[in-house]
């Protein structure tokens, strides 16, 4: 994405001019639960073949917006369209749409087989035709040769393979996913990603998640929405989410951020300048953001897209090449520092007390530029780094 | 915790001491002199001998007695199968309702049930008579219908003092005891089953009796049974409410004791009584158990 779409994309701009027909539309969709508007007038269209996130802290509205679309909420005002249509109306066991429940919901009196035929016998289909769907149903899912168990039988991995299968089975035109890895163990929901992505493509089912866990929208999606109380806050590919943030919530909930607030000084075509009060250097960006002059602005920097440099006390600040000297450049102490392996994170004391994150990959094995605990540091960062939020 | 009163002996013995002296004198020791009656006969007006006979348990069983044990237990099976029809809906209603109405629905269930059964039986009594509330309302709408159509004075309904009062009655007293395990088994039930049930495409009927039904089975069952055995032991509605032909077996024991002035055939009885309630709750541990291995295997 260059850099004019990126401005577009910040302001607010439509990206979705050329698409091809969505499969599923929210039209201005609220729901309220007596006074509180637990989805608030969310517009939202829906691709084809997406593996789309709902994304968003816990009480967002996130499920409430699946649930109406699975029929087991009615909107209070607006209508939702899937393939046109209006849905509005139709109970849930007339949507061409399949749900895997956070909890599995697999029947417990029935065996796997049963649980993943239930749906197919609702529609009549064929003794033989139903044996071999459940047969390639539960293949598909790597649960081949165990569809005589009972479901206390099963790990939890395996019961939600089993709610998957009983769901993809039917051949819905939308599979929704509640917190689908929410309740797995860490290895076993490392596994169970991978395993969705590829099961997604296979089918090539539009599949759409609900999840309040960013790592995970971020690995799976290939959009997210991400929603806060009620209101939709951005809609993105994942890597635009995450670089492109539209706001301060995004950009704090995706990831982690550090943020200044300031106001715009310089903003030509070219380049701008924000002055934040708890820095002692300006930020120059390689970009104008056409922004409101002399108004409230936050610039937002990723903690791996601050460098740390060595500071011998007579040292002059690291040139940041793109950067004019003087700015995006700051003298700091490390105050917290913390090992994970594969990085390094550190709190650098910057002055006026504030602490800026940073985080540095350990590249290797015998870090040559070793930072400690109480060094006196330059943390810097490139022009093109930081996002600017209006909001 | 639980490890040192085990090993306080004194505590323990001073915990489970009086309930278990109230128990013996007032529980087993009164049943044990009934039961050693059943196997006596009557030699005075007040005197009875310890023969070891069976001849009460062989009379018991002759078919006039054989009949109304039948009888009794077709009354409380058909109490329960009633109870269950109009219980289960009632329970459903109350497992869906809101947190709020759900209180007060549990208490309606329970109000009557702690009212004395007496004054619900002449309640009953005052809605059934011939110039009962029932009565009363149908001869208003006859009347109302006679000054249009030529139908003659109205004729009150029987509905005192026949098998259909006991039935009702014994329903009427015996709902709550179906109704609260039927509620308690649904709502502990994972309504997201329903919920997956629907999503997959079938209706609310194909729900209720291929996820609801089978999942609250264990609570219908317990329900059918604490309904079952006080029903098949009803003496008061029989006896308030039904006609000469609707005694049941609780009636018959009472006039041994008291009319006839025979224990030890009334103890015969009684503990006939109680071995079929034994019976019914044998069958139950059975077929709970014959499923548990089954969910397992």
């Amino acid at each position: 994405m260059g850099r004019g779409a990126q401005a577009a994309d910040v302001f607010g701009g439509n990206d979705e001019v050329t698409e091809p027909k969505p499969i599923i539309t929210f039209e201005n969709v609220t729901k309220r639960f007596g006074k509180l508007a637990a989805v608030d007038n969310v517009s939202l269209s829906i691709r084809e073949g997406e593996f789309f996130a709902l994304l968003g802290p816990s009480g967002c509205g996130k499920t409430t917006l699946l649930r109406m679309l699975a029929g087991f909420e009615t909107p209070t005002e607006g209508r939702i369209l899937i393939d046109g249509q209006d849905i509005s109306n139709v109970p849930p066991n007339k949507r061409p749409v399949n749900m895997v429940f956070q909890s599995y919901a697999v029947f417990p009196h029935m065996t796997v087989a049963d649980n993943v035929a239930y749906g197919l016998k609702v529609d009549r289909v064929s003794k033989a035709e139903r044996d071999r769907r459940v047969e390639e149903a539960l293949e598909l899912v790597q649960l081949g040769g165990l569809g005589q168990r009972k479901p206390d039988q099963l790990s939890g991995g395996q019961r939600q393979r089993v709610a998957l299968a009983r769901a993809l089975v039917k051949r819905p035109r939308v599979l929704l996913l509640d917190e689908p890895l929410s309740a797995l163990d860490a290895k076993l929901r490392e596994q169970m990603r991978t395993e969705l992505c590829t099961l997604q493509e296979k089918v090539g089912i539009t599949f759409i998640m609900v999840t309040h866990d960013q790592d995970e929208a971020l690995a799976l999606a290939t959009r997210c929405a991400v929603m806060s109380k009620g209101l939709l806050q951005q809609v993105a590919a994942p890597n635009d989410l995450y670089e492109f943030p539209n706001s301060r919530f995004v950009a704090d909930f995706i990831g982690s951020v550090n943020l200044f607030e300031g106001v715009l000084a310089v903003d030509e075509p070219s380049h701008a300048v924000i002055r934040s009060p708890g820095l002692p250097t300006d930020i120059f960006l390689d970009h104008g953001v056409t922004g409101p002059r002399g108004g409230t602005v936050w610039a937002a920097i990723r903690p791996e897209k601050i460098e740390l440099h060595k500071r011998p006390d007579d040292g002059e600040p690291p040139n940041m090449g793109d950067a004019p000297k003087g700015t995006n450049a700051v003298a700091g102490v490390i105050k917290h520092e913390a090992y994970l392996g594969g990085v390094s994170t550190y709190e650098v004391e910057i002055e006026g007390g504030r602490r800026v994150k940073v985080q540095r990959p350990n590249l290797t094995r015998w870090d040559q530029e070793d930072f400690r605990l109480g060094e006196a540091v330059w943390i810097a960062w490139h022009a093109c780094s930081p996002a600017v939020l209006l909001s | 915790m639980e490890q040192s009163w085990k090993k306080a002996k004194a505590v323990f013995a001073a915990a489970l001491g009086p309930p278990l002296v109230w128990l013996v004198v007032f529980f087993v020791a009164p049943m044990a002199i009934v039961w050693a009656y059943s196997f006596g006969h009557n030699v005075g007006l007040t005197e009875i001998s310890f023969t070891g006979t069976i001849a009460n348990y062989a009379r018991a069983l002759e078919p006039l007695y054989l009949k109304i044990f039948v009888k009794s237990a077709w009354v409380a099976a058909l109490t329960t199968a009633l109870c269950l029809v109009i219980g289960f809906p009632v329970a459903l209603a109350i497992t869906f309702a809101s947190q709020k109405a759900k209180t007060w629905l549990l208490l309606l269930v329970m109000l009557p049930f702690w009212t004395n059964l007496l004054i619900r039986t002449y309640a009953l009594i005052a809605v059934l008579r011939t110039e009962g509330y029932v009565n009363q309302t149908f001869e208003w709408f006859w009347n109302l219908g006679a000054k249009v159509a030529p139908l003659g004075a109205y004729q009150p309904l029987e509905l005192l003092h026949n098998n259909f009062a006991v039935i009702l009655g014994l329903v009427y007293v015996h709902l709550p005891f179906m109704v609260l395990p039927l509620y308690s088994a649904l709502d502990r039930l994972d309504k997201s089953l329903l919920e997956a049930s629907l999503d997959l495409g079938a209706g609310h009927l194909r729900t209720l009796f291929r996820i609801v039904v089978p999942l609250a089975l264990p609570g219908i069952a317990s329900g059918i049974l604490i309904t079952f055995i006080p029903a098949l032991g009803a003496y008061l509605t029989p006896d308030l409410l039904g006609g000469p032909d609707s005694q049941m077996i609780a009636n018959v024991i009472e006039r041994q004791f008291k009319r006839a002035n025979d224990w030890p055939f009334g103890a015969a009885l009684s503990f006939l009584l109680m071995y079929l309630t034994f019976i019914a709750i044998a069958v139950q541990a059975l077929l709970s158990r014959g499923k548990k291995k089954e969910g397992v295997g």
